[in-house]
Formats: C-alpha cells, sequence, structure tokens
C-alpha cells in the first residue's frame, strides 16, 4: 500500500482566517493603547484647560469678528493671487521671451520665500525704501498683497499646467476658425484650464486660510484681527487653552468643507 | 459597363483656382513629408486625398491653412496668399473652415455656443442674429433639439456632424476634411458623409482626406493618390479608383478594397 503522503499535523490556517486574525491583532493593540492613555492622562486637567465653557462663551461675539477678519483676509490674497497668478501663468506660456524669464523669476521668488517674509517686506520693507506710501484699504490692501504675492507664484503654476494639459485639437479648433492666439486663449484655452485647476486652487484656498494666521505680523487692531491673533490674546488673557481650542474649531468650519468639495470637484474631474 | 464619358473640369480660362499650391515641401526634421506637390482646386471642385498612412495626405491639407508651416513653396487659397510675407492668417481661415478626425468640438460649451462662438467673437456678429444662424446651421446637419447639450452627451456622428455646422458659420468659400469619418463607429459613418455630399452638391469646394473610397468614386470630382510625400496618380475617380495606373496605386487599392486578402 502507498503511505499517505505526509499530511500536516494541523490544517493551515486558510488566508482568510489570517486576515481575520490579523485584524483583531490591531484591534487590541489600538484598544490597548486608548485604554492606556485614557488612564494615565490627567481628565480633570484637560478639561480645565480645553473645555471650559465660561471661557468659550466669553468670547463671543468678539471671535465672529475675526473669524469674519480670517475670511476677508482670505478672499483678498486669493483674489489678489487669482488675477497674479493667471497673468503670470499667460506670461509663461508666452512666446516672447522676456515675458518667460520674469514670469519664470516671479514664480521662482515667491514660491522659494517664506510667506512670512514676503509680509515682513511688505508691511515694513516696501514702507521704508517708499517713505509715505500707502496701501489701498490699510491693513486689508497690505495682507492681499502680502498673502497675495506668494499665493500667486503656486496659483500661477497650478494654470500653467491646466493650459498645457488643454487639448492641442481645441486650439487648432480654435485658430482654424480664424479665432487670433489671444483670442484663442481668452474664449477656448483659459475657460478650459481653469477648469482643470479648479481642484487644486481649491487646495490654495485651504493654504490661504491657515495662512491668514500670518497677519498678526503687520500689527493689528481689535477690528482687524484674526481668528490665530484673536485666540492667542485670548490665551494670555485667560491663561487658559480654551480659546485655541475654539478657534481651531472655527478654521475646520472653513477648511473641512473646502477641502470637502476639492475632492468633490477632482472625482467630477475624473468622471468626464 | 458604360460610363459617361467624366471630363476633367474646365474652368474659363480666366478664373483663378481657388486653391493653388507650388512646389510645397514639408519637412518633420530629417523627415521629409512633403516632396514638391502642385495643386490646383477650381471653386466648386471637391477634390478627395487617398493614399497610405504616411504618405502626408493629412500634412497636405493642414498646410493649405498654415495649421502646417510649409517649409518650402507658395500656397494660395480662397483668395489669400498664405504663405506672403504679410499673410494675414487670421482673416485667411475665416475663409477656410476645417473639419477634423476628433472633431474637436469646444468641450466647455455648449452645442449652440459651438457653432456661434467664432461669428460673435471674430467677426462681431450680434449674439441673437449668430444664434440664430446656428441654429439654421445646426438644422441643415440634421441636429435640432441638443443646443444646450455638451459635446460630450452627443454621439461621434453627431458631434462631427455639429463640427460640420460650425465651420459652415464662418462662411466659408473652401472646407477641408481630415479624415472625417476615421474616428466613427461604422454605424455613424453614413451620417456624415450624407451632410457632406449635400455639401458639394451645393457646390462647396472641398478638399477631403479620407479613406472611404465609396464617398470618392461618389462625390469627388478629382481624386489625388499621394505616397511617399508626391502625387503619384491624379484623375477622375474613375480612372485612379478603377483603373490606376501606377502599380503602387494598384496595390494601396486592392488593399484597402479588399483588406481580408
Amino acid at each position: 500500500m502507498d503511505a499517505p503522503t505526509a499530511a500536516p499535523a494541523r490544517p493551515r490556517m486558510t488566508p482568510r482566517r489570517r486576515r481575520g486574525l490579523s485584524r483583531a491583532l490591531q484591534y487590541a493593540v489600538l484598544a490597548a493603547v486608548a485604554t492606556a492613555l485614557a488612564v494615565v492622562a490627567d481628565w480633570g486637567r484637560i478639561a480645565d484647560s480645553f473645555f471650559r465653557f465660561d471661557i468659550a462663551a466669553a468670547m463671543f461675539p468678539d471671535v465672529w469678528t475675526a473669524f469674519a477678519n480670517t475670511i476677508v483676509y482670505t478672499l483678498l490674497a486669493f483674489a489678489f493671487g487669482m488675477v497674479v497668478g493667471v497673468l503670470i501663468a499667460l506670461m509663461r506660456v508666452s512666446e516672447f521671451g522676456p515675458y518667460r524669464w520674469f514670469a519664470t523669476a516671479y514664480v521662482e521668488i515667491f514660491r522659494g520665500l517664506p510667506a512670512l517674509l514676503v509680509l515682513f517686506l511688505v508691511g515694513f520693507g516696501v514702507p521704508q525704501a517708499f517713505p509715505g506710501i500707502q496701501y489701498p484699504g490699510g491693513v486689508y490692501g497690505q495682507v492681499a498683497l502680502g498673502l497675495g504675492l506668494t499665493s500667486s507664484a503656486y496659483i500661477a503654476e497650478s494654470v500653467r499646467a491646466g493650459i498645457q494639459a488643454v487639448p492641442k485639437g481645441q486650439i487648432e479648433a480654435a485658430r482654424s476658425l480664424g479665432m487670433s492666439p489671444t483670442r484663442t486663449m481668452i474664449t477656448v484655452v483659459l475657460p478650459q484650464a481653469l477648469r482643470i485647476v479648479i481642484p487644486p486652487l481649491t487646495n490654495e484656498l485651504v493654504m490661504l486660510t491657515k495662512d491668514s494666521s500670518l497677519v498678526f505680523v503687520l500689527g493689528v487692531t481689535t477690528a482687524t484681527m484674526e481668528l490665530s491673533k484673536f485666540a492667542r490674546n485670548e490665551l494670555t488673557s485667560t491663561a487658559n487653552a480654551t480659546p485655541l481650542l475654539l478657534g481651531g474649531l472655527l478654521y475646520l468650519l472653513l477648511t473641512v468643507p473646502l477641502s470637502a468639495l476639492a475632492r468633490r470637484l477632482e472625482h467630477r474631474g475624473e468622471a468626464r | 459597363m458604360t460610363e459617361p464619358p467624366t471630363t476633367e473640369p474646365t474652368p474659363p480660362a480666366e478664373a483663378p483656382p481657388l486653391v493653388r499650391i507650388r512646389d510645397l515641401h514639408k519637412r518633420f526634421g530629417d523627415n521629409e513629408v512633403l516632396r514638391g506637390i502642385d495643386l490646383d482646386i477650381t471653386e466648386g471642385e471637391v477634390v478627395c486625398l487617398i493614399g497610405p498612412s504616411g504618405s502626408g495626405k493629412s500634412t497636405l491639407l493642414r498646410c493649405v491653412n498654415l495649421l502646417e508651416t510649409p517649409t518650402e513653396g507658395t500656397i494660395t487659397a480662397a483668395g489669400h496668399d498664405m504663405t506672403g510675407p504679410d499673410a494675414d492668417l487670421d482673416a485667411a481661415r475665416r475663409d477656410i473652415g476645417m473639419v477634423f478626425q476628433q472633431f474637436n468640438l469646444f468641450s466647455h460649451l455648449s452645442i449652440l455656443d459651438n457653432v456661434a462662438i467664432a461669428p460673435r467673437r471674430v467677426c462681431k456678429t450680434p449674439r441673437a442674429e449668430a444664434e440664430a444662424e446656428a441654429r439654421r446651421r445646426l438644422a441643415e446637419v440634421g441636429i435640432e433639439g441638443k443646443e444646450r447639450a455638451r459635446p460630450a452627451q452627443l454621439s461621434g456622428g453627431q458631434q462631427q456632424r455639429v463640427a460640420i455646422a460650425r465651420a459652415l458659420a464662418m462662411k466659408p468659400r473652401l472646407m477641408l476634411f481630415d479624415e472625417p469619418t476615421s474616428a466613427l463607429d461604422p454605424e455613424l459613418v453614413g451620417e456624415v458623409l450624407a451632410v457632406m455630399k449635400g455639401l458639394a452638391a451645393e457646390g462647396m469646394t472641398m478638399l477631403v482626406v479620407t479613406h472611404e473610397m465609396g464617398f470618392a468614386r461618389e462625390v469627388a470630382d478629382r481624386v489625388l493618390f499621394l505616397d511617399g510625400g508626391v502625387i503619384v496618380e491624379s484623375g477622375p475617380p474613375a480612372e485612379v479608383l478603377a483603373n490606376p495606373r501606377t502599380e503602387r496605386a494598384r496595390e494601396f487599392l486592392h488593399r484597402v478594397l479588399h483588406p481580408a486578402d
């Protein structure tokens, strides 16, 4: 009789069983970490530092001014960034060399410099070099320029990529109808390019929302204060971290929907 | 077969041809795609360009409206000196319609806007007038009730008919077709060819790069067989398609008409 080929003593684990076991193990580790944190942390102290409702309540209604300023600064900088960014993008794809060189230098400089340093330059460097200079809109003009310069460099790169992603056939069709290069750009290329870059532009808006916290370096008053500065002032005067939590939540109130919007637009782009 | 003798269209001696190409050369780097093309097309003539892929048909067509810049040679088309130093290409292209293999409809615009946009933006036609004209053009190519749709919502055949309407909206004197049915599913080819036949019957001057030998036989006044960047045969379709004089044309036609052999 032929001997049965060495049968395994135990049946080997099926892949499915192995996956289940691995997952159970990971849950167990997570649960252990969470339990350890819960036990180790001083919850009374944390609640006292971050969740003081009386302090949070006292921040209203003034926090709305700061909240509104954050939005205004963001939109001003974005508006500046869009206008200048599209112009720079057009120069980057220009057939005229000096335009291209200027645009390349512009992008490299303002993408390479920290936004904080650009704000300092706009707020203090320029007024020193040109005494008596007045920014239209006061601090609002300074912010539009200071944050917008950095933003425009990023927007320019996005828009340039969008312009180059428009199929060549679209341009050929437009030119064949007698449209000039400029007319083709305005009527056919830019509208399609901007549609393509809506997701990265939305991300840029999220970045700007957060970068608006840098505005404090310009020296702001109660009326022109944005969220971060406001929250920090409250932190100092109350010696409590609750204002930071509330400020953070208000940022998320702006950025999370924007990010969600960007994701949705991105998927819509894929579906097309 | 007793076919009526096909006569070469003989234009009045004083009428200059609508298209005149002399000694046209086109090089892409080291690759000489066109090696000396001479071609006259008279007003109202339908000329079909046939030939194997890489023979230079599309390049020749694209040189006529200067989508490709000729390396050498001269071109006049629709009354415009295309290759002269003072050529106003934008003005010339208004008179030369072009239809592409991939349709190239403006994907961000509605069907109506696709047809009306060039008259509005280039000729400054008032919007209402341009749109009324666009509706007429769309009706001519059998597209109705789709004015608000986007190009992507239409079938390939519909898109190509819109592309023809878009070109016609500029009231061109000459129409260039670059393999207009090659990107279409077979069952959609007929509707586009029908529109082109109608256009030819109305007396439009047409230069057509095509693989549709049936269309060439039926509609063309003249068929040109291109190979290796030169015009190898030229004549009425009955001659070129039925009794090619050269071995190259015979081989090509055999392959096209009997692909399974």
